[in-house]
Parts: C-alpha cells; sequence; structure tokens
C-alpha cells in the first residue's frame, strides 16, 4: 500500500507530515513511504534522511497519487494550486481539515469521493490522546510563546544581582492553563520567571502548582467545567470578578499568555484596551488564541502590533515556528492513527472505532461529519432490550480476540441485525395472534413455535450484549449469569401447589432449595468481587 | 396475581436481567449490573410465588430461607483463589434443579402430549449432564481429582453409544401415557449423569476456563429448557441470555488457546502430556542451559527498572502471592517505576481469574491490561516478571509448527530485557510442552513457591526504600 507525504504548499507553513524517525514507524506498519523532494525541508529534515529509512522521494505527483496521502494543512483547492485533484478517487487523506470553517472543502472531499480523515477532529478521549495532534501542537505552541515573548521582551526573565544592580524577574500571568497553557507555564518557570495562571476550572489547580506556577481564582463559586477538557462561558459576575482580578494584574505583570478558547465559539475577550494601557512600556502579549479572533481586543490576528509601547503577538504559526519538533510529534500521533486503521496489511476505515468515527469527514461520497452525538460516559447504563441494540461501543472483547467485532456484525452489519429482530418479531407475533391459535392446552405444537421464536429471540439479544463485555469482568459475568440461571426456582414453584401431587411438590421444593442456594449465592459472590475492583 | 400481571412481572425481569449483563460491561456499571439482576430475581420470585393456585407456602419458605443461608455462606467464605470450584459447583445446582423439576413437572402431569414429554425429556438430559459435569470439573478444580484427563479406550464411541441410549430412552418414554414412564427417564437421567462426568473428566486441567464457562452456558439451555417444558417464557429467555454468555465466552477462550471448541471438549489435549510424554512428539526438544536467580537481584534489577511488566498465571492463585505481589507493585510505584500486569485470556482456571485476583489484593484495575494492550511494549521494558505462568509466554507458540501450542497467541516477554521466571520446577506447563524461554539468554529462573520468592523480594525492596 503506497503512502505519500507531499510537500506544504500552504505560505509560511514549514512543517512536513511526518519527521524521518515518525515516517520509519509508517514503513513498520508495512507502507511504502513516498516522500515529495524537499518535502522536510522547512524542518530541517533533508531528503537523504527519508532515503535512510527506506522512504522514496518522489515528485508532488508521485505524493498525491498514493492511496494514502497525509499532509498538515488541508490541500489547497485554489486557482494556483489544485492539489484536490492530485488526489485519486477512493485514497484516504489524513490532514487538518476543521471542517466547521471549511464547507468548500468538505464539498471537494466529497465529490472527489475522498476518504477524509480529519486530524482536528479526533476526539478528546483518553485512548485517543496518542492520536491527539492538536494537544502536541498546543504543547509546542504554549512553549514557542514563552520564546517568542522573551524574544521581544527587554529584560532577564529570571532575577538576578549583579555587581551593577538587582534585576528583578519578569513576572508572567497565563490565562488558560489547558495544554498550551501549562506549557507556558512550564517554559516561562523553566527561564526562571514568576509564573502566575488563571483558569475557570478549579480542576487543573494542582496541575499549575505542579509546574511551579501560581493560581489565581476569584471568589466566585463556579465551575468552568465544560464538556471535552474544554471551559464553557461563565456567568456575568464571573467575568466582572475576573475582570477586576486582571486590572489588577495588569500593573504588575510584564508577560501576558493567553490561551483562552470556548469550542464553536470566537475567543473570549479577556485582556482589553485598559489593561494593555495599563502595563508597563515594554511588557509584551502573546495571544494564542489569534486564530479564533483574539483574547486581546488588540490583536491582529497572524502579526506583530504595538500599542503605547506593549507588543502584542497574534501569531498563528507557532507549532510552524517549530517545524521539527512539530512534525516529528504530528506524525508520532499519524503513526498511531494509522495503527488504529489496521495498518497497511490490514487497513481498514472502520467506523465502529469511535476514535476513526470521530476525525473521519468524508467516505465514498458521503459526508460523515459531524459524529453521531459522543456515548454518555457509561454506555451500558441505559441500553435497549430491542433485538439489536446500538453498535456496542467497541466491544472491549476485540482486545482479546481482533476477529470479535467482525462476529458481531454477522448477519449483515447492523441493518441487517435489525432486519433479523424484526422477522423473529413479526414471526412470533404471527404464531401469538395470526395464526388463529389460541392459547388452551392441547394445541401445544403452536405454543412449541412461539416459544422456538422467543427463544431464538434471546439468544440473539444475549448474542448481542455479551460481546461488549471486558476481559476483567469475565469472572463476576460468569457468577452474575450463574445467579440468574437460578431462575429455575420458578419451575418449583409454580409446583407449590395443592392441585398435584405431593410428592410432586416435595420434589419441587428440593429444586427451589437449590436454585435459591444458586440466586444468593451468585448474587453475593458477584457483589464481594465487584467490590474489590477498584481504580 | 392475574395471568397478565404476571406476564408484565416476566417482562420486567426479562428487561432487568438484560440490563444486568450489559451492565457487567465495564467496570463503572457492573455494580448497578448486579443490582438489576437481583431486582429482576426478585420481582419474578415474588410474581410467581403470588399467582393464583401457589398456596403450599411453607414448602416454598423452607426451601427459599435454608438455600438462601446455605448460599450466603458460601459466598461469604469463599477465597478469591477458590472462585473457579465455586462457580462449577453453582452450575451443577442448576442441573440438578432443571433434573428435580423435570421429575416433578412430570409427576404433576400439569400439560400431556408428546411434545410435552420431549420438553421434559430434553430438560432433564440436559441438566443431567451439567449436574455430573460441573460436578466433575469441581473436584478436578478442587484438586480432588487429578486434572490430567481420563481418556477411556474408545471414549467418543462410548459417548456415541450413550448419546443414542438416551435417544432410544426417549423413544420409549413418549410411547407412554399419564405419569407411567418414570422407568425410561430414571434410565435415561442415568445415562445423561454417566455422559456429563466422562465428558468433562475426559478434558484436562488448562484447559478448565473453557469448560467452566461451556457449562455455564449449558446451565443456561437448561433453564431454557425447563422453560419449553412449563411453557414459561422468562425462563426460556433468561435461560438463552445465559446460555448465549456462556458460548460466548467459550468462544472467547478457544481464540485465546487458537483451537476449536470440538477440538476442546472432545480432543483430551490440555493435559499434562496427553499421551506419556515421548509419544506427543515431533515439537523441537529444547536444548542449552537454563540460568538460576536470586531474590537479591531480581530485585536489583527491579530497583534499577522504569518499565517493569507482572505476567501472573494459575501459580500465582496457587501460592495465594497475589498479596504480595500488590505489595510489591505498591513499593515499586512509590520508586516511580511504570509497573503493570499482563492478563493473558486464559491466564488461571477461569475467565479474568487472575483480574478478580488482583482486585482482592486492591491492584488498580486501570494498570492490569489485556494481552493485546502491552503486546507491543515488552521492547521497552525493563523487568518482566512471570508468576507461575508457562504456555501463555511460550515463544514455540510463535515459532515452532511442530508444537502443539502452535498458533496461540502469547505475551511476548521474551522481547524484553530482563525476565524473571518464578517456577516451582523445571516441568512443563499443563499444555505439556517443553518451553524454550527457559533457555533464552535474557531469562533468570527463580525456583521455588511464588508466595516464598515474593516475601523476600518484597522484604528486600522495603529495606531498600527504607535506608
Amino acid at each position: 500500500m503506497n503512502l505519500g507525504i507531499p510537500k506544504e504548499s500552504h505560505p509560511g507553513e514549514r512543517r512536513v507530515a511526518a519527521s524521518p524517525a515518525a515516517a520509519s514507524r509508517f514503513v513498520e506498519l508495512g507502507f511504502d513511504v513516498t516522500v515529495e523532494a524537499g518535502a522536510g525541508d522547512g524542518a530541517s529534515y533533508p531528503d537523504s534522511a527519508y532515503e535512510a529509512i527506506g522512504a522514496k522521494i518522489g515528485s508532488k505527483e508521485d505524493a498525491f497519487s498514493a492511496d494514502v496521502v497525509l499532509k498538515v494543512r488541508a490541500p489547497r483547492d485554489e486557482d494556483d494550486a489544485r492539489e484536490l485533484d492530485l488526489i485519486r478517487e477512493d485514497a484516504t487523506l489524513i490532514s487538518y481539515v476543521f471542517p466547521a470553517q471549511n464547507d468548500a472543502l468538505v464539498a471537494s472531499l466529497q465529490a472527489r469521493k475522498i476518504t477524509a480523515l480529519a486530524m482536528d477532529c479526533v476526539p478528546r478521549i483518553t485512548r485517543a490522546q496518542k492520536v491527539d495532534s492538536l494537544s502536541s501542537m498546543a504543547n509546542i505552541a504554549g512553549y514557542r510563546a514563552v520564546i517568542e515573548a522573551a524574544n521581544e521582551f527587554g529584560s532577564f526573565f529570571t532575577g538576578q544581582f549583579t555587581a551593577a544592580g538587582k534585576v528583578p524577574p519578569a513576572k508572567v500571568l497565563v490565562i488558560g492553563a489547558g495544554v498550551a497553557g501549562l506549557s507556558a507555564i512550564g517554559a516561562a518557570r523553566g527561564l526562571g520567571a514568576i509564573v502566575r495562571a488563571f483558569d475557570t476550572r478549579e480542576s487543573v489547580r494542582d496541575q499549575i502548582k505542579s509546574l511551579g506556577g501560581e493560581f489565581l481564582t476569584v471568589e466566585i463559586e463556579e465551575s468552568g467545567e465544560g464538556g471535552g477538557g474544554y471551559a464553557k462561558t461563565m456567568s456575568k459576575e464571573f467575568i466582572d470578578a475576573e475582570m477586576a482580578l486582571f486590572r489588577e494584574q495588569a500593573k504588575e505583570v510584564d508577560i501576558v499568555i493567553t490561551t483562552a478558547l470556548i469550542p464553536g465559539k470566537p475567543a473570549p475577550k479577556l485582556w482589553l484596551k485598559d489593561m494593555v494601557e495599563t502595563m508597563k512600556p515594554g511588557s509584551v502579549v502573546v495571544d494564542l488564541a489569534a486564530e479564533q479572533g483574539g483574547n486581546c481586543d488588540l490583536t491582529e490576528p497572524g502579526a506583530r502590533a504595538v500599542h503605547d509601547g506593549v507588543v502584542i503577538l497574534g501569531y498563528t504559526d507557532m507549532p510552524s515556528r517549530m517545524a521539527t519538533v512539530a512534525s516529528d510529534l504530528y506524525g508520532t500521533n499519524l503513526g498511531h492513527l494509522l495503527d488504529e486503521l489496521g495498518g497497511a496489511g490490514t487497513f481498514n476505515v472502520d467506523l465502529d472505532n469511535d476514535i476513526i468515527r470521530g476525525a473521519i469527514i468524508t467516505q465514498e461520497g458521503e459526508v460523515l461529519w459531524p459524529p453521531p452525538a459522543a456515548p454518555e460516559p457509561s454506555p451500558a447504563a441505559k441500553p435497549t432490550p430491542k433485538p439489536a441494540p446500538e453498535p456496542a461501543p467497541k466491544p472491549a472483547a476485540a482486545a482479546v480476540t481482533p476477529e470479535a467485532p467482525a462476529a458481531t456484525s454477522e448477519g449483515g452489519g447492523f441493518s441487517g441485525k435489525v432486519l433479523v429482530g424484526l422477522a423473529l418479531t413479526a414471526l412470533w407475533l404471527w404464531l401469538r395472534f395470526g395464526s388463529g391459535a389460541s392459547n388452551s392446552v392441547g394445541e401445544t405444537e403452536s405454543e412449541f413455535l412461539q416459544h422456538v421464536t422467543v427463544f431464538i429471540l434471546a439468544c440473539f439479544v444475549g448474542w448481542q450484549v455479551i460481546w461488549s463485555v471486558t476481559a476483567a469482568l469475565h469472572t463476576p459475568l460468569m457468577s452474575v449469569t450463574n445467579a440468574i440461571s437460578g431462575i429455575i426456582v420458578v419451575g418449583g414453584l409454580v409446583l407449590a401447589t395443592d392441585d398435584v401431587p405431593q410428592v410432586a411438590a416435595i420434589i419441587g421444593a428440593i429444586a427451589i432449595l437449590f436454585a435459591t442456594i444458586n440466586i444468593v449465592g451468585g448474587f453475593m459472590v458477584t457483589r464481594r468481587m465487584l467490590r474489590m475492583f477498584n481504580k | 396475581m392475574e395471568t397478565a400481571l404476571i406476564t408484565i412481572a416476566y417482562l420486567t425481569s426479562a428487561v432487568l436481567f438484560i440490563l444486568s449483563l450489559r451492565g457487567l460491561s465495564s467496570q463503572e456499571t457492573a455494580r448497578s449490573g448486579n443490582t438489576y439482576g437481583m431486582l429482576g430475581m426478585a420481582i419474578a420470585i415474588f410474581a410467581t410465588v403470588t399467582a393464583d393456585g401457589i398456596n403450599q407456602y411453607a414448602f416454598i419458605a423452607v426451601a427459599l430461607v435454608v438455600g438462601a443461608l446455605v448460599g450466603r455462606n458460601m459466598a461469604a467464605k469463599v477465597a478469591m483463589t477458590a472462585m473457579p470450584e465455586l462457580v462449577a459447583l453453582l452450575h451443577s445446582f442448576v442441573g440438578l434443579a432443571a433434573v428435580l423439576v423435570g421429575y416433578a413437572t412430570y409427576i404433576a402431569q400439569t400439560k400431556t402430549g408428546s411434545v410435552f414429554e420431549t420438553e421434559i425429556f430434553v430438560d432433564v438430559f440436559i441438566g443431567g449432564i451439567t449436574f455430573t459435569g460441573s460436578v466433575v470439573a469441581y473436584l478436578k478444580l478442587k484438586g480432588s481429582l487429578s486434572g490430567k484427563p481420563l481418556l477411556l479406550p474408545g471414549r467418543h464411541a462410548l459417548n456415541l453409544v450413550a448419546a443414542l441410549a438416551a435417544v432410544g430412552m426417549g423413544y420409549w418414554f413418549t410411547t407412554f401415557d399419564g405419569a407411567e414412564g418414570l422407568l425410561p427417564l430414571a434410565l435415561m437421567t442415568v445415562i445423561s449423569f454417566a455422559l456429563g462426568a466422562h465428558l468433562v473428566a475426559a478434558i484436562g486441567g488448562a484447559d478448565m476456563p473453557v469448560v467452566v464457562s461451556m457449562l455455564n452456558s449449558y446451565s443456561g439451555w437448561t433453564a431454557s429448557a425447563a422453560g419449553f417444558m412449563l411453557g414459561n417464557d422468562l425462563l426460556i429467555i433468561t435461560g438463552a441470555l445465559v446460555g448465549s454468555s456462556g458460548a460466548i465466552l467459550s468462544i472467547i477462550m478457544c481464540r485465546a488457546m487458537n483451537r476449536s471448541i470440538v477440538n476442546v471438549i472432545f480432543g483430551g489435549f490440555g493435559t499434562g502430556g496427553g499421551a506419556p510424554a515421548p509419544a506427543a512428539g515431533s515439537a523441537a526438544a529444547v536444548t542449552g542451559d537454563i540460568q538460576e536467580t536470586d531474590v537479591a537481584e531480581v530485585v536489583e534489577r527491579l530497583a534499577g527498572a522504569k518499565n517493569v511488566i507482572v505476567v501472573p498465571g494459575y501459580g500465582m492463585a496457587v501460592a495465594r502471592a497475589q498479596h504480595k505481589v500488590q505489595e510489591m507493585t505498591e513499593l515499586l510505584r512509590e520508586q516511580g517505576v511504570n509497573i503493570r500486569f499482563g492478563i493473558h485470556p486464559v491466564a488461571g482456571r477461569l475467565p479474568g481469574h487472575m483480574n478478580v485476583l488482583l482486585a482482592e489484593a486492591n491492584v488498580p484495575y486501570d494498570i492490569v491490561l489485556e494481552m493485546d494492550e502491552l503486546n507491543d511494549d515488552f521492547p521497552s521494558t525493563d523487568v518482566v516478571l512471570v508468576i507461575g505462568a508457562n504456555d501463555i509466554v511460550n515463544p514455540s507458540a510463535m515459532t515452532d509448527e511442530s508444537s502443539p501450542i502452535y498458533g496461540m497467541p502469547v505475551l511476548e516477554v521474551w522481547k524484553s530485557e530482563f525476565v524473571v521466571m518464578m517456577k516451582r520446577s523445571r516441568g512443563t506447563g499443563y499444555a505439556g510442552v517443553d518451553n524454550p524461554l527457559f533457555v533464552e539468554p535474557c531469562t533468570r529462573m527463580l525456583f521455588g513457591d511464588a508466595g516464598d520468592s515474593m516475601d523476600g523480594i518484597v522484604g528486600a525492596l522495603r529495606e531498600r526504600s527504607g535506608s
């Protein structure tokens, strides 16, 4: 299977989709890797380094015509660069897409029948962390923000006592302690500055402290915890208190790094014009939210601005400014995604895989973005007793047996399962009501058939439900099914009546006894075991 | 209670049972799953007891109370290492109860006709096999019976004759009207008992995870058969759920050993040699020197390691070493060592057995991983501790086509830097296969009881961290 890495043609973009080290992982996964000549130049990776790990160097066309095309930025579809047309139909493209902002691009991908996976749409779940390039890039951006600030700042970061006098340490305020913010805190501490950090989420307090930062907060009880690791919009009182805090800080701090983003909305305005004017001349504001409009009133996205002697950096290409490491981390993220896709040998865009389902934009001429709402944190909490439940969120059993998911989809996938279930239900209804059979004793044949249908339906449900059980819980599963099979107690109970010979009732009672041992023993031992499973 | 109400109650129970099984799919929801199960059972029993015509309350009360007390005692007392035995024993009770219900129903003659008689017959037959099969499995797991397979000459023929004879009895049985056919029913019961015992007796100790999950499945089918007999949909549904569950577990276990279910049931492999060892044959003999080590060196290595993986096997359960292992884990984690557990699907004698033992010892479940989750990590692992496991770390499963376990997925411990095999002796594992891992240059053998060895390691680690 061919895999192509073209040169990034977006003006100013220095990154490449993979470093030679990351590309060697693709080779291990079984891909024939073709790299466009000069693709790694901007990131200081010469062609020879790619050849050394077994990749071929080719033309732009070679790289774009591969089965799998890896890029950083989405292929360009403008008149001067028609990169999208170079990609074959049915090829797979993995790059940043930002589908919400790029309708035209999504439409072109759909029209060209390209299978597109967006690195920016990888779900933010624990299992997907190794694929999460937004985090790796944010980490770089946070670090670079400090370096850019230091470059503009006319003094030391660390405090010094010299023969020529005392220099106080720089004071850095980081707003928003996400991945980028934490990275900035670490970098600024590393240079010796006093670092303060503000975040609406109480949960990041320890993380800030662990990096040596001071956690600033306002005295209002409100959690800013939003979904997917992001913060949410706060109430007016909270924002007022927050602004008052910032005005205080503006008098003291030398460097402000803002990283506050709220998903799906323009960046909140947090560092206002009057705060910039309060700052000492020579201070620096770095606005990492510039691409989404900026956290600072005066930010000019992509550019350096100066207001009242304060430098405001709105660069939007921080990761590209560190193209060497950015390409390496991005390539490693891609490698993990290719691994999820099965490598070259068993390449399969498996929509049951939640990472892939989240990232996929278009496939076979269909737009699959946005993905269906993320499953509840505990999907098991609301299952349906229908014959065909939701395609189990990645059956855990699959980890043990790679074939397991295939088994769940026997019978022609999801719709097939529904059909089988409906057909069985219809058969039962017909037998029960349609064939004119009454339920009286003697018509046992028809009754028997009804029971057979119920039996098959139940097997079907059981089969669907059990595949998702995680291997660690097999023993509790076994003891709970054990308890449940004690339902045979009902067989003994219905005989506890005067209508049957006494001896039958007595034998029935013995059966009740044994079944009860099972029920009570099974449930209790399961409870005992489950209590022991702790994180 | 009216019939319609009972139907609704049964439906509710069935739904709760499904929720219960679904809840078991993850640690977070497992406890509520168990509660759903209890609730479903309570509703089912209550609805049945309050049904019209049920009036022998003394019988019911005595049986329920005694059964509950016995069950509670068993559940409270059992050691986690003895879980396989308990599970097998509980299976046998379902089988026995099914047989009893079959007889009682026949005597009561709640219905008539050949379909009804066939249903009784099937119920008793499956119940009988489940009963004795589980009893034998229980005795084997407990150690009262040897783990070695009992291989009678012509055993396949014997099974076949027994099955045919049972069918013959069944035909004879249906020729009787009323409750006159007790003799063929009794004869058939004896045959099914013998068949169940013989089937399980022929299966070796290492295949017990499959056997136990298979019996789990049988106990479900038994309940289903009883449901047909009584015309009770709740029993049919519940039985089918449990039956499918057991069947899937069996399949998972078989895949983990790369063997077909037929091969496990009728193969008689798995076994401490099966046939006397030399005959087993052509598997390449293992040559080379094994290198022994002692506790001091192991501790030295552990203290200097960054990544450690522990691979527990049945030996850890036998030595009851899980608490010591946990202490070691805690000590190493305090030192910043990244220690994890690699669990093979068939480690132990029950699916998921190792997970339960480690959970009992309070090992956090997020460092207990499945084979596939960490098999790629062995090359970057400094020390692997194999505690009482053998076949699941045998490299010949991947390299030696003549090996009986060839093709079985294994934990690739030999790719790491240093492997410590804790083992009681140099003998082969249950599969009776030589393990070339012992002579790998990276492997050191730590002979002796795993519990004692772990004691030594924990003691030495404590001293180090104390000083």
